[in-house]
């Protein structure tokens, strides 16, 4: 029944190990050159977030949270990180709140430049657009196949990994506010005589903000979700709590890993909710 | 020399729009060239001048092409052929950098939808041409507080554009044009979007402010009224065409073709026009305090023969004809006891249909008043003379085509206020007709 695709049978798998290795030989310092401001910031925040004693790291997350949103979030947000650091897993928090930072330090810098470009060229936007849709469609698994081949393993790779996984969305919502924009209060500010850079600036970017934020809420949702299965290529946190739990069938350990990703996970995205309704015009904040 | 002077411009929208140039030349209509080469044309062929301080009301339907001419004044869309000069200098050969000195140096715009900044507040939208232009914050600050103040808005400076009405919202796009001081105002159907009421204050507002500025403005609209009230001319666009360029007056009377007459003529004006937009400017009144020789001297000069007299809230007490001043002043009574009462006030918002009949009652002019009994204005029995024959006119399109004329044209004196007009001939010449 199967000897048609037995008889005739591409051998892509062979294919593309040929094309790794030939991408690996010769972009070597290519790959390294990018690997390393990653590892630079991560290893920067990592170490500085683990330098912060933890009363002083809970009291400035209060703080900040409350600036931000409203005091009760301020409390679920120090409560939650001080509950992950009674189960004993401060650490493995501070390595993944790292990794996950820097992850979207590098999504914001990398993203809103392409999403204010595909804004401004439609034919930008048209190249892009199938590879952000393949990134988007493609499980977190697959991304790991290369990255390891390319970068190797280790907690830089899995930030990589990270930056590729969660970079659509802040590209896409950045290109949908900009187009969004109403093309009156453009005209406006064209008539005015702004600059194409002050039109950017003073008028498009503002208005696109907060749907730009909702880009960047979605973008570190996407790195917490990348950060742990990041476990899988030799990246640290919690999702090394969670899948040598699962290993060595310790249900205690693994589910306290989990725990801990659940609670950052609602710790982010209450802040970052808040911050995208704050950017908003005043009419369309919500309390 | 002319303040805007527009010559041959054509805008076609589409990829590569001048490959249409050939076939609009050769005389190609609109739908022709949409079907032929998929592209539209906008504005066609069109020539015309504005002069310093002048109101140029651009008025057309909706694809008319007029709001496209209009962002051509200042290149938002970039003019397929043909030439714009503004001042003398011609704009369309201007590259990004000067274009963009020149927007900052002449023109102030007003938007349909106001277009203001939603994240900033009253001020920061009013600072916001100066800001472009890098003016130091404290002397922006000063001409932006000197605009809001002058369109009615102190106060609320400090507020954002969502928690304003429409028409104060409005006013925040006009004290954004008038911030930066600019020589022409463009004004995109700048209070098609408010209610009539406000519409209508708008408008007041735009006419006084006008009196003691003086800019050059370029008015779209396609309201027939806005136009005619607003207009020291008027141009009227089918089609990406100027149909006809002319004064209110010439519009109304010697319109250019039958699109133009339909529309000046098409509707039934005492149901559409309200009393406010026929009445006119009190010439002279008195107090209750002055005396005959007051009233005597004021209507000498005015040149009427019965005067309102109020009270000091300007709330109309009654009239005296002049045999009764002058009576009053022969046997030395005061004047409020010969003042006399049978009037009948009407609002600005009453419909002239309703006007009517109290005018034909009546043997003095009718006051107008607002809520609070205030005399805003009168309606003269020449201008009411003037919309009923103009009704007439509309309704009836056989009359000769000399009646019509002069209806139509003492309609359009009625329908801008009759500003400067002496009232005894208004009635006179309808009468005559």
């Amino acid at each position: 029944m199967y000897e048609l695709f037995e008889t005739y049978r591409l051998p892509m798998d062979i294919w593309i190990r040929d094309a790794v290795d030939w991408l690996v030989m010769n972009f070597r310092p290519v790959f390294q050159a990018i690997r390393w401001p990653v590892e630079q910031v991560l290893a920067a925040v990592r170490d500085g977030l683990l330098a912060v004693p933890p009363p002083v790291f809970l009291v400035v997350l209060l703080a900040v949270a409350w600036r931000a949103a409203n005091w009760r979030v301020g409390v679920f947000a120090a409560a939650s990180f001080a509950l992950v650091g009674f189960i004993g897993l401060w650490e493995p928090l501070m390595v993944t709140f790292a990794m996950v930072v820097s992850a979207v330090f590098f999504c914001v810098v990398v993203g809103i430049p392409l999403g204010i470009l595909a804004a401004r060229s439609d034919t930008f936007f048209a190249l892009i657009r199938p590879v952000l849709d393949a990134f988007q469609t493609t499980p977190a698994f697959v991304y790991l196949v290369p990255v390891v081949m390319l970068f190797s393993i280790g907690t830089g790779p899995g930030v990589i990994a990270t930056i590729i996984f969660a970079l659509p969305p802040i590209i896409r919502l950045t290109n949908l506010g900009l187009r969004q924009v109403p093309e009156e209060v453009v005209e406006a500010g064209t008539s005015f005589g702004c600059t194409p850079m002050q039109l950017l600036w003073k008028v498009q970017f503002p208005l696109a903000l907060p749907t730009i934020m909702a880009g960047l809420n979605q973008t570190i949702m996407l790195s917490l979700s990348m950060v742990v299965i990041a476990a899988l290529i030799g990246a640290g946190g919690l999702g090394v709590v969670v899948f040598s739990g699962l290993n060595r069938l310790q249900v205690g350990t693994a589910a306290i890993g989990g725990i801990g990703i659940v609670l950052l996970a609602m710790v982010l995205d209450r802040i970052t909710q808040a911050l995208a309704g704050k950017t908003g015009p005043p009419a369309q904040r919500s309390s | 020399m002319s303040k805007i002077v527009v010559e041959g411009l054509t805008k076609i929208f589409g990829p590569n729009p001048k490959r249409a140039l050939p076939r609009l030349a050769a005389g190609a209509s609109k739908e022709e060239i949409h079907r032929e080469l998929g592209l539209v044309v906008g504005v066609r062929d069109v020539s015309f001048a504005v002069e310093p301080g002048e109101t140029f009301v651009i008025m057309g339907l909706s694809g008319s092409g007029k709001s496209t001419l209009l962002r051509c004044l200042n290149r938002l869309h970039e003019p397929t052929a043909g030439s714009v000069r503004i001042d003398g200098q011609e704009i369309t050969r201007l590259d990004r950098h000067a274009m963009i000195q020149l927007r900052r140096e002449k023109f102030g715009m007003v938007f349909q939808r106001f277009a203001l900044l939603p994240h900033r507040t009253v001020l920061g939208n009013v600072e916001f041409g100066l800001e472009v232009q890098g003016v130091p914050a404290g002397r922006r600050r000063q001409a932006a507080m000197e605009a809001i103040e002058l369109v009615g808005l102190k106060g609320w400076e400090n507020s954002y554009p969502h928690q304003l009405s429409g028409g104060m919202q409005q006013r925040v796009g006009l004290a954004r044009a008038l911030a930066v001081d600019p020589d022409i105002l463009l004004m995109d159907e700048a209070f098609s979007a408010l209610d009539p009421l406000i519409r209508r204050d708008m408008q007041d507002e735009l006419l006084d402010l006008q009196a003691r500025m003086n800019k050059t403005i370029v008015f779209i609209t396609h309201d027939l009224d806005e136009a005619l009230k607003l207009g020291d001319r008027i141009a009227v666009m089918r089609d990406g065409v100027i149909i006809q360029i002319g004064t209110p007056e010439q519009i109304v009377s010697e319109p250019a073709d039958e699109y133009v007459a339909a529309f000046t003529h098409g509707v039934d004006r005492t149901k559409v026009l309200s009393a406010g937009a026929i009445m006119q400017p009190v010439k002279a009144v008195v107090t209750d305090r002055d005396g005959p020789k007051t009233a005597l001297h004021r209507m000498r000069q005015s040149g009427i023969s019965s005067i309102f007299v109020i009270d000091r809230q300007r709330r109309v007490q009654g009239y005296l004809t002049i045999d009764d001043i002058v009576e009053a002043a022969k046997s030395q009574r005061p004047l409020e006891a010969c003042l006399r009462r049978d009037f009948q006030p009407v609002t600005e918002d009453t419909r002239l249909d309703q006007v009517i009949p109290l005018g034909a009652e009546s043997s003095i002019p009718i006051p107008v008043v607002d809520e609070a009994q205030r005399l805003r204005g009168v309606i003269v029995k020449g201008a009411l003379l003037a919309a009923l024959a103009a009704r007439e006119a509309g309704g009836n399109r056989q009359v000769p085509g000399g009646t019509a004329h002069a209806a139509a044209r003492a309609d359009t004196v009625a329908g801008r206020g009759g500003a400067g007009q002496s009232s005894g001939g208004e009635v006179d010449d309808v009468r005559a007709v």
